[in-house]
């Protein structure tokens, strides 16, 4: 609905005009202090009434000097750090920086935590994308969602804590391995826990992704063509909303992927029986569904995961016991994984020591924001909480 | 050697200054005694409540009615005047004891004032005042114990110890008692103002809203234009408010209220000309008597334009009172808080008073004009007569009580808070298009349809069998709704799930 109505414009001599009606534009700062824009960020909107004629997002208020970080301290040591830049998938972050430095430092990682690992960064992408899914809702005025959600991600996390002990902030995902072995009843809980999830996806989709109200505010918003979407740089479910089918995990197998059967959900136009009438491929619903239909598909690679977990082997342990001891050589190495919200790389530098001498983070967050001043223009105010919602962006990442 | 301190051990508790001293003094005098009794006797309590309000009606006949009845006719002559000055003490006393019910004692003293109608005003204002305060808060407890439920969480659990029964006290002494805030750039005469404005009007909605056939302050004829009006004047305390905040967001919430406002009032009056139709005139009680004869001559189920325009009616209240769907003016994802960012303390709690008496004042005219008012489903003509204390409670519950008019009224603001914790909300081009597009050409067809069928139909077989249908099918779904209700009642563990029961406290 929003592409219908055309904003005037007050330089544009032909527009239609009324003699004593005047409208004016005005600047409002969106953030950094917001309830819907998801942490810091802080947009300029150029507004003239409900429309919004341009929206600029300026980032930078959460900026930890992440990067440099990396290169005063060891690897193992830099790990902690990358569970804060994306705090809401901990453990695809850790797992980007460990393959990276497997990667330049040719470390073994034994059979048992390779499958650990992907069944956490598949929980954990589950786990964000539980997030993504209720604050969506709660962008758009439903409140329920949100908890129910949250409900389910408790008992994720409680599966988390299990591992690891912490309940946000995991490293456990550490270079050569995982951090400890999981608990002996993980994988009866972690079954009983994917049993009980699955069904509730779909009272998230009869509750919320089906809601004529949700899809009135979200279908047909924000549209991004496949095209633009690649020339911005896009990744993640952003980039397949916009119905491009590329996913790392199929596309470039890292870890152990290409042992698992899934599939990449894409955007879809609307009018079909699982697609609303009213959804165009790259608009605001599609990004959000791609995230339910994701959720579905790493259900079903951890139940594989659960299926062909090895033993645990006491020689060789479930970490790589030369983690700590390593030096880098005189080398760069480049590692992208796929991220809950695209394309998480790490760039490692390193020169003979311990300590890595540059690392640098292409974070999805930051490349996925540049789309908003392209996708939130020319639309309604309250189209641009469902915008920035819809690129599920988390500043920490983004200001690293 | 230092001594480890803890900070929050060594600070002195908070000193509260004026009046907020004796408020906070008095909520803790209240909360040690009244919090032992509501804790340890909710179920009683409540039947205490419904008697009460049952029994209301009588009690204020028996009170308000004599020393009236006394003063104009029993006296003739000599107490016409509005003061009263000739009727003594020991005249009144008298009476009561030719009544032969409370005779002498304390009462004839306190009952004295009341001979004069200023006094009488006074008491009933301050009754009005005390529901009006009381109805608020208790919403505002139930909508957080709703939305806890529909959530699966607890809602207040602690304060006053049964199902936190006073946490809206505990806020509301906080409010009070809270810092009072302008900020620097705000008009600070409009910012003090307009919460005022937008409580009043509420305030004085009530005070022609009849509880019961004999029960209303003042019995207007034109107390739904009053009701209406009222109702509308609270846009322009929330303009205010959004203006003098200086504030951009509050602008904006402002603008949406008052095109909101604006557009909801059109679908909505237009709707309420309906009932007025059909009972001939604007006077609430005698609309509300109309309705008296049993569920099916309700005026929703007379004929299906009055049942349509019913269900616009109640779309449309939730616009006009701001509620979800309709929230824009304060939705927090887009702007923040709306047209109160700005305000805190009491202020700001004017603000939710004045939301949710409204809340109640548009559910009271959905059933009043619509729903049968005070009476219950069975048809008054099979009342008992009135010559016992017990038949007249029997009566209140069976037939016609103000425990009713405000049970239905708590149904349907119930179905607000369903709605607000189920829906998403609509955007402002969408809120205006179903307005303009949608409700008020339904508006228009439920009234040219009930005017033509109260010409053509009214009074015939074909009207009395479609009223039975139409409130066949209304019984029908809130049994449904019951039912369903009462199975996720007995079956909640079930339906969240087992994994819920071992880790959820709400499941």
């Amino acid at each position: 609905m929003a592409d219908t109505i055309a904003p005037i414009n007050p330089a544009d001599a032909s527009a239609p005009r009324q003699a004593d009606v005047r409208t004016e534009e005005m600047l409002v700062n969106m953030g950094p202090q917001h309830p819907s824009t998801h942490g810091v960020l802080r947009v300029v909107l150029r507004t003239d009434g409900e429309m919004v004629l341009q929206s600029v997002p300026h980032i930078g208020y959460l900026h930890r000097c992440a990067e440099k970080i990396g290169e005063n301290v060891a690897p193992y040591q830099y790990v902690p750090y990358t569970d804060r830049m994306d705090y809401l998938a901990g453990m695809n972050n850790n797992q980007a920086f460990a393959l990276a430095i497997e990667k330049l430092t040719g470390l073994e990682v034994p059979e048992r935590a390779k499958y650990i690992r992907v069944m956490f960064a598949e929980l954990n992408r589950i786990a964000s994308h539980l997030v993504a899914v209720g604050t969506y809702g709660l962008d758009m005025g439903a409140f329920t969602p949100f908890l129910y959600c949250f409900r389910e991600r408790e008992m994720l996390l409680d599966l988390f804590e299990s591992a690891c002990g912490a309940r946000l902030t995991y490293s456990y995902i550490t270079i050569g391995g995982v951090t400890d072995d999981l608990p002996d009843n993980f994988v009866d809980v972690c079954s009983e826990f994917l049993d009980y999830f699955e069904p509730k996806i779909d009272d998230y989709n009869n509750l919320l992704s089906y809601n004529h109200i949700f899809v009135k505010r979200t279908g047909n918003v924000g549209v991004i063509s496949a095209e633009d979407a690649i020339r911005y740089g896009l990744t993640g479910p952003v980039l397949r909303g916009s119905g491009v089918k590329f996913d790392l995990r199929k596309a470039k197998p890292y870890e152990i992927y290409d042992r698992f059967d899934f599939d990449v959900p894409v955007g879809l136009p609307g009018g079909t029986a699982e697609i609303p009438r009213g959804v165009v491929v790259g608009d605001c619903w599609s990004r959000y569904y791609v995230r339910v239909k994701e959720m579905i598909e790493s259900v079903k690679i951890i139940r594989q995961c659960l299926r062909d977990l090895p033993d645990a082997d006491e020689k060789e342990g479930i970490c790589n016991k030369k983690c700590k001891t390593v030096k880098l050589p005189d080398d760069e190495v480049y590692m992208e994984i796929e991220n809950p919200r695209g394309q998480l790389g790490f760039y490692v530098k390193g020169d003979g020591s311990a300590i890595p001498a540059r690392v640098k983070a292409r974070g999805p967050s930051f490349c996925n924001l540049c789309v908003l001043e392209y996708a939130g223009k020319n639309c309604l105010l309250a189209d641009i909480p469902a915008i920035i919602g819809s690129m599920d962006v988390v500043m920490g990442e983004v200001d690293r | 050697m230092t001594q480890f301190s803890v900070p929050w051990k060594q600070s002195p508790p908070i000193e509260h200054r004026g009046p907020a001293r004796g408020i906070v003094a008095l909520a803790r005098f209240v909360y040690k005694v009244a919090t032992p009794i509501v804790s340890r006797f909710p179920g009683p309590i409540l039947i205490a409540a419904i008697v009460f309000s049952t029994l209301a009606v009588w009690a204020h006949w028996e009170l308000f009615g004599w020393v009236e009845t006394i003063a104009v006719s029993d006296l003739n002559g000599s107490a016409n005047s509005i003061w009263g000055q000739s009727l003594t003490v020991a005249e009144i006393g008298a009476y009561l004891e030719s009544k032969s019910v409370f005779a002498g004692g304390i009462l004839k003293y306190l009952l004295w004032p009341l001979q004069m109608e200023l006094f009488r005003d006074l008491v009933g204002l301050a009754a009005i005042f005390q529901l009006f305060n009381l109805i608020p808060v208790y919403a505002i407890w139930w909508e957080r114990k709703v939305a806890g439920r529909i959530q699966s969480r607890m809602g207040p659990m602690r304060v006053g110890g049964w199902h936190g029964w006073a946490q809206s006290f505990a806020d509301g002494v906080k409010l009070v008692a809270k810092e009072d805030l302008v900020p620097a750039q705000a008009d600070g005469m409009l910012f003090r103002i307009a919460p005022y404005l937008a409580f009043v009007p509420s305030l004085l909605a009530f005070l022609c809203f009849p509880l019961g056939s004999y029960w209303v302050f003042r019995n207007v004829d034109v107390a739904l234009i009053f009701i209406v009006a009222m109702v509308g004047v609270e846009v322009v305390g929330v303009i205010m408010a959004g203006w003098a905040s200086n504030n951009k967001w509050s602008v904006y919430g402002a603008m949406r209220e008052a095109c909101q406002m604006v557009s909801y009032e059109i679908p909505m009056t237009t709707v309420l000309l309906v009932p007025i139709m059909t009972a001939g005139t604007l006077n609430m009680v005698q609309i509300g008597d109309m309705q008296s004869g049993g569920w099916f001559t309700w005026n929703a189920f007379h004929n299906p334009f009055t049942f349509i325009a019913f269900i616009t009616y109640y779309i449309a209240s939730l616009a006009n009172c701001k509620r979800a769907p309709f929230d824009l003016p304060e939705s927090e994802s887009e702007l923040v808080a709306g047209f109160h960012t700005e305000y805190s303390g009491f202020r700001w709690s004017l603000f939710f008073f004045a939301e949710y008496a409204a809340m109640f004042v548009v559910s009271g005219l959905a059933v009043t004009l619509f729903l049968g008012a005070w009476h219950t489903p069975l048809p008054a003509t099979w009342a008992f007569e009135e010559n016992s204390l017990f038949n007249v409670l029997l009566n209140g519950i069976l037939f016609s009580s103000p425990f009713w008019f405000i049970f239905k009224c708590f149904i349907f603001i119930y179905i607000q808070l369903w709605i607000r914790w189920t829906l998403p909300r609509i955007r402002i081009d969408q809120v205006l298009y179903s307005c303009v597009q949608v409700m008020f050409p339904i508006a228009c067809i439920a009234l040219v349809g009930h005017a033509v069928w109260m010409v053509l139909l009214d009074g015939t077989m074909v009207s009395t069998v479609i009223r039975w249908v139409l409130g066949l099918m209304m019984a029908a779904v809130t049994f449904g709704f019951l039912s369903v209700a009462a199975f996720g009642y007995r079956n909640g563990r079930r339906m969240v799930g087992y994994l819920a029961v071992k880790q959820l406290p709400g499941s």
